[in-house]
């Protein structure tokens, strides 16, 4: 039986090898794919936190607050603020159309006198909390009250700006804000309490946060796009084994080689072993190309490098587990199709499907939460846990046996269906 | 009399959703060392009865048995001994002649020296060891079917199934595999054969059976058969006069 075992293995191999733009595909397409993929999610990640996406300002305030907000937004880095297009100064309709045709992604108008009715306002509130505990200066003059409306700072965003980002801009404007109005309150009780120059209020934050990260021999795990986008990448192209494997099992149908395979003296378990070996060899080339792409090619493109240090073994068993359950799935899916127009863009879009609700693309935690439970029924789901846990969480052999353990399982319940059903359709 | 090797006892199958019973009430004994013709015209049955009696398809009821045995019991044993020769070029088209044939070889427990060396004999005889290590995809209709036929009789089967193995070939092919399979059988091979080629199973076959809607409607000799049948001269004539001349077209 090893012997009809190892013929079939070298029978697939001699196929795969025979067709050549298959195994282009096999091996270079993950290659572009995880190259293009982390070159763009490290491009985006960059474009957000260090180069300068230019904004429009209006700015109709010409106060403190437009002051602060045009310093502030110059030193986070991030923005490059316009004031002027075609050399015509931008007003709010002009911003608007330009942002609305997608030319900039956003446009910040400050409202008059945002400066002045803010001081206004404040000094209002300060005076009223100074008068009430008696410390009224009884020198100043008693002015009569003025009505000081709320004012807006208009955001104009491109339609097309994502999500995220319109979140992260509308969050730092506000805390920017915040920050003008606390300091202004500081000055406003400064000047009406204070005496002297000497501060009487600290006005530096008194919480402030320290991100705490795993060490590992004194060392800081510090994840990175590319320790993120290589496992997940890597799963996904592992997965795509589905494709080839389904159209070579529809194939025999289709040429009558399998009428041959089954009135000869062996059984379908010796020839799916025989398959299941061959592309089992084909994910772990495809994996290791992958994490020496990380590893060696990825400095030379300016990311980060893939630090897989005291880590590969334990990846090679989750890449192992994956591919076999990826093996699995592909072989139910040639078993069942009867044409390669089933299988393959069955197998394609199923692939996809996965990767998508695993968490391949969006985080599971930002998930809605019913998608949330549907994306534990993943292979890939329990495939990247298993990778994050080695890679991000330093995780050992013990944490990720349990994923381990499902990818096994899935491929063992896929072989069984196959074999079963292949069963029932043959005749003894 | 020789013994039957392969002996059929009221067999049917129906196949899901048809109207009638492709194989109905059908029984038979073919004896050891015959060529045995199955003719029919199309959707008689002939591919029905041989695909169960390969294991291809099982039987809705009756029985049969090659050997002696039967695949309730015996499968394993059942397929070491028969040869399949299918209407299909059943090679991978990307391998040479050779890995196919050291491929299906092998899955009869062939090996070694003596799995290469039964490869390129068979080529020799056939005339294709000059090809044997070209493609399938680029040997011609003829070619292939003669692959198709050692890649089935590798393994020396004690009786061989042959499903039209001389369709859409050429004459020079047809004769070197008629020529070939009657030496294996010379040799001790009983063979199972559908044919439309009334004319070649006339000259081929040593005994024969019409068969029609699932049932056989004449058996015996071809001359039997030919001497049997009032105004027949050949086999065309005693099969147009046992199945009609209405056409057969069916979906």
């Amino acid at each position: 039986m090893m012997y009809k075992f190892l013929m079939s293995v070298y029978k697939e191999m001699l196929l795969l090898k025979r067709d050549f733009g298959g195994l282009v595909i096999l091996f270079v397409m993950p290659l572009v794919l995880i190259v293009t993929i982390t070159l763009i999610q490290d491009s985006t990640f960059k474009s957000v936190n260090e180069s300068r996406i230019p904004i429009l300002l209006v700015d109709h305030d010409n106060g403190n607050i437009s002051k602060t907000v045009k310093e502030n937004l110059n030193e986070s880095g991030s923005f490059e603020i316009v004031t002027k297009i075609d050399g015509a100064t931008v007003t709010e309709a002009s911003a608007k159309e330009a942002v609305f045709k997608g030319k900039y992604q956003l446009a910040i108008v400050i409202p008059e006198k945002l400066s002045a009715d803010l001081q206004l306002k404040v000094n209002q509130n300060v005076g009223k909390i100074v008068s009430q505990l008696g410390l009224e200066d009884t020198t100043s003059v008693v002015k009569e009250k003025v009505v000081v409306k709320s004012k807006e700072v208009k955001l104009y965003f491109d339609p097309a700006t994502q999500l995220t980002f319109k979140n992260a801009v509308k969050s730092a404007i506000d805390k920017m804000i915040s920050q003008i109005e606390t300091q202004s309150i500081y000055s406003t009780f400064q000047d009406q309490l204070g005496e002297g120059d000497e501060p009487i209020f600290e006005q530096e934050s008194f919480i402030t946060f320290k991100e705490i990260v795993p060490k590992v021999n004194d060392k800081e795990i510090l994840p990175n796009s590319v320790q993120h986008n290589v496992p997940a990448w890597a799963l996904f192209a592992i997965f795509f084994i589905v494709v080839p494997l389904s159209i070579n099992i529809v194939k025999e149908k289709g040429q009558g080689t399998q009428i041959r395979l089954i009135t000869n003296p062996v059984p379908y378990a010796v020839i799916i072993a025989g398959k299941t070996a061959t592309y089992l060899m084909i994910c772990m080339i495809q994996f290791f190309l992958m994490v020496a792409v990380g590893v060696y090619l990825f400095p030379y493109l300016g990311l980060p490098v893939l630090d897989v240090d005291g880590k590969l073994l334990l990846m090679s068993i989750v890449a192992l587990f994956s591919g076999l359950a990826a093996i699995g799935f592909g072989i139910l899916l040639g078993t069942i199709a009867k044409t390669q127009e089933q299988s393959a863009p069955f197998g394609a879009t199923s692939v996809v499907i996965l990767a998508a609700i695993g968490g391949v693309w969006v985080p599971v935690f930002a998930m809605p939460k019913i998608m949330q439970y549907v994306s534990h029924i993943s292979p890939m789901n329990w495939g990247l846990n298993a990778f994050y846990d080695v890679l991000l969480r330093n995780g050992n052999i013990v944490e990720i046996l349990p994923e381990i353990n499902l990818l096994l399982l899935f491929f063992i319940i896929t072989i069984t269906i196959a074999i079963g059903y292949d069963k029932k359709k043959r005749a003894v | 009399m020789n013994e039957p090797i392969i002996h059929i006892s009221e067999l049917y199958k129906k196949y899901k959703d048809a109207d009638d019973f492709s194989v109905n009430n059908l029984s038979l004994s073919i004896e050891k060392n015959e060529i045995f013709g199955l003719l029919g015209p199309n959707g008689a049955g002939k591919t029905t009865l041989i695909s169960m009696l390969c294991g291809l398809v099982k039987p809705t009821a009756g029985k049969f048995t090659i050997s002696g045995l039967s695949y309730d019991k015996n499968a394993t044993q059942i397929k070491k001994t028969i040869g399949v020769v299918p209407q299909e070029y059943a090679l991978y088209p990307t391998l040479t002649a050779r890995e196919n044939l050291r491929y299906f070889g092998s899955m009869y427990g062939l090996k070694g020296k003596e799995l290469h060396r039964k490869v390129d004999e068979a080529l020799d005889h056939l005339g294709l060891l000059k090809f044997a290590d070209k493609k399938i995809e680029t040997f011609s209709g003829g070619m292939k079917r003669r692959v198709n036929l050692i890649a089935g009789i590798l393994h020396q089967p004690s009786v061989l199934f042959l499903d039209e193995p001389t369709v859409g070939v050429d004459v020079q092919s047809k004769n070197v595999i008629i020529d070939y399979l009657k030496e294996l059988n010379s040799k001790g091979t009983t063979i199972i054969y559908t044919s439309h080629h009334l004319t070649e199973a006339q000259d081929f076959c040593t005994k024969i059976a019409i068969i029609d809607r699932g049932k056989i409607y004449a058996e015996g000799t071809p001359d039997g058969l030919i001497h049997g049948t009032p105004h027949a001269h050949n086999l065309e004539d005693v099969f147009i006069s046992l199945t009609g001349k209405e056409l057969r077209d069916d979906v």
